[in-house]
């Protein structure tokens, strides 16, 4: 009940967002799924019998089918999609991000946009206002966002939970308004263009299947590292964390300076995003940071399974690609995502990919 | 002298919850604390790990002053503890559990685990061996992969046991681990307690249960509404009229032993 009163409030807060419509279309999806789910529920006991199939993702035959698959993409797929596939990858670094803060370490972030919103303008003013190249931008940008996180982290140390999700979203919304207003700085909401296409070794990366292998790279240095992560003693300590701080104290944990880490581990994926993002678009403005942007993350992140790395994956794979294939009933994504989100509590509380037991 | 209580007062708006306790531990024993419920003795734990900050009195661990120590800074020191309300890592597998207790007692960082060197994969494994060494003292091993919060209520506490183990502790504090076991758990339950003793740690144990108390206990410590009313061993506080008195009303909590 706990969820479905905490998604009730998600759409209510997001009203001012999306605005009206978009927020009482999520309402209803919401509304009609819980109807149907009692429904379901009154009616048999189908419900407890019903279990979706393992989905066997740690196959390495499978990992190898995928891979060759991805390196082949740019040549069969039209330009289109091909930009749906980046804008994924983008979102699978950033989902990763978040999942370092939401799903290891359980500190409910709702604000994660505004480090993709520091990473892509960092790169960004970097780029054409300080004329940089490519490699200083990006790890200035890295450093940046890191730092951010890091300072963000200080505010967020007492709070646990909805306290924290408040504090977080607020920090969003100042971020968003910051770039908003600061016109000398940022050109407000015109945003920044001109960004130059990045040079790799000499190599100038214009085209979009260039953009493609470059997001391609990053994401799996982003899952590698990631994982190594995951399974050290860090890794343990977040989770240590998430389930029980006052025991991990108890286990000499300092848990002050794990979710230090964690804040700044988190947001420096959101840098690299942001970089990728600027980059690709070679254009920035405060609209593409907004509240939406951060709730659609945290959705990729509890969509996919909380703390499972190949959870992230496929749940940022899925709300990219899916409302692309679904363009044509615009009207009722947010419908169709209320209602996928209700169905996911219902059958599969910890995602679709369990990250643990 | 390992450890050394001095007038520790604990206030909790206008409830005293332990008032002017003072009291030494010399290495090695096994030392209980006593006391109906609501005495303070949770209260002292949570004060002697840092989980609260005392109002007045000093904590010291081998003659230095550990108050207002944070929680995680004792545990590194050697003062390891379980909860009275079980507090295990649910999501986690037992092993993983016991392999978290290994913090304070690893080091590797950050680069070395994205890298992988030689280094990092030694020590990952010897935490591993260590936490499976620490899960068959306790005689858990056979649930080493099972999720901590799908074990019985009895092997939970034993989990938490190893964990608190795993920290490499000289002191460890045990709050009510008898509570909710059956006699025959009850009896593993005092073995490990002794053979944890053998092995020369400093036990610390808050218990309900006389049957353990007055069986592995060197020194007994009476706590009732936050005051020391009496210690001594266990024959002297079997016959102590003031601790018979705090019992009123289940004064047979004695009789049950003869
Ligand atoms: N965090 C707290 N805030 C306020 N009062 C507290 C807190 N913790 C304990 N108390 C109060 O302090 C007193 C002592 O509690 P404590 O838990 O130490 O007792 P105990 O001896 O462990 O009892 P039990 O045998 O029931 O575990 C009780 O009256 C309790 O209500
Ligand atoms: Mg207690």
């Amino acid at each position: 009940m706990k969820t479905i009163l905490f998604i009730l409030w998600l759409s209510f807060l997001s009203v001012p967002f999306m605005g009206l419509k978009g927020g009482l279309w999520l309402l209803s999806g919401i509304v009609l799924a819980y109807c149907i789910f009692l429904i379901i529920k009154k009616s048999s006991n189908l419900l407890k019998e019903f279990r979706l199939p393992e989905i066997p993702y740690n196959l390495k035959i499978l990992y190898a089918l995928i891979f060759v698959i991805l390196l082949v993409l740019p040549f069969v797929l039209k330009d289109y999609y091909l930009d749906v596939i980046i804008l994924a990858g983008i979102y699978i670094i950033l989902a990763l991000g978040l999942n370092v803060v939401i799903g290891f370490s359980g500190l409910l972030n709702l604000g994660f946009a505004a480090f993709y919103a520091i990473g892509a303008y960092s790169f960004a003013l970097l780029t054409t206002n300080a004329g940089l190249g490519f490699w200083t931008s990006l790890s200035s940008t890295l450093f940046i966002t890191a730092l951010s996180g890091f300072i963000l982290a200080f505010p967020a140390l007492r709070l646990r939970g909805d306290y924290l999700a408040i504090v977080t979203l607020g920090f969003g919304e100042i971020a968003r308004l910051t770039l908003n207003n600061w016109d000398s700085l940022t050109r407000g909401p015109n945003g920044i263009s001109g960004i130059p296409s990045p040079f790799v070794f000499g190599f100038e990366l214009s085209s979009l299947s260039h953009y493609y292998y470059l997001v391609f790279i990053f994401v799996l240095i982003a899952v590698f590292i990631v994982r190594r992560v995951y399974h050290s003693r860090i890794g343990r300590a977040w989770l240590a964390l998430r389930d029980d701080e006052m025991a991990a104290e108890a286990m000499g944990i300092d848990t002050t300076k794990y979710k230090f880490l964690a804040f700044s581990f988190g947001a420096f994926w959101a840098g690299l995003a942001g970089t990728l993002f600027a980059s690709k678009m070679r254009f920035v403005s405060p609209e593409s940071f907004t509240f939406m942007e951060s709730v659609f993350v945290a959705c990729m992140v509890i969509l996919g399974g909380l703390g499972s790395i190949p959870g992230v994956i496929v749940g940022s794979l899925i709300l990219v690609v899916l409302p692309e294939v679904l363009r044509e009933f615009q009207l009722y994504r947010m419908l169709a995502l209320g209602i996928g989100i209700i169905l996911m509590m219902v059958f599969r509380p910890l995602g679709l990919i369990r990250s643990k037991g | 002298m390992i450890l050394e209580i001095r007038y520790l007062t604990k206030v909790f708006g206008g409830l005293k919850a332990l008032e002017e306790v003072s009291f030494r531990v010399m290495p090695g024993v096994t030392l209980s604390i006593i006391g109906p419920n609501g005495a303070g003795k949770t209260t002292l734990f949570n004060c002697l790990t840092g989980m609260f900050p005392p109002t007045k009195g000093r904590v010291l661990f081998e003659d230095n002053d550990i108050t207002g120590k944070k929680p995680y800074e004792i545990t590194k020191l050697g003062v390891a503890r379980t909860f009275q309300n079980i507090r295990l890592f649910g999501n986690m597998s037992v092993l993983e559990n016991v392999m978290i207790g290994q913090h304070a007692r690893s080091k590797e960082g950050f680069i070395t685990a994205i890298m992988g060197t030689k280094k990092f994969l030694r020590e990952e494994s010897e935490i591993r061996t260590k936490a499976f060494e620490y899960l068959e003292f306790v005689g858990i091993a056979d649930y080493a992969d099972a999720v901590a919060d799908s074990l019985p209520y009895g092997d939970q506490r034993r989990l938490e046991i190893a964990r608190a183990l795993a920290t490499e502790p000289k002191v460890i504090l045990l709050d009510e681990p008898a509570a909710g076991m059956n006699p025959q758990e009850t009896m593993g339950l005092m073995n490990l307690i002794n053979r944890i003793s053998d092995w020369g740690k400093t036990v610390i144990i808050i218990e309900h249960d006389m049957k353990v108390v007055m069986g592995i206990s060197d020194w007994i410590i009476v706590l009732d509404h936050g005051v020391k009313i009496a210690e001594g061993v266990p024959r002297e506080i079997q016959n102590n009229p003031d601790v018979i008195e705090a019992y009123l009303g289940k004064e047979d909590i004695f009789d049950a032993l003869t």
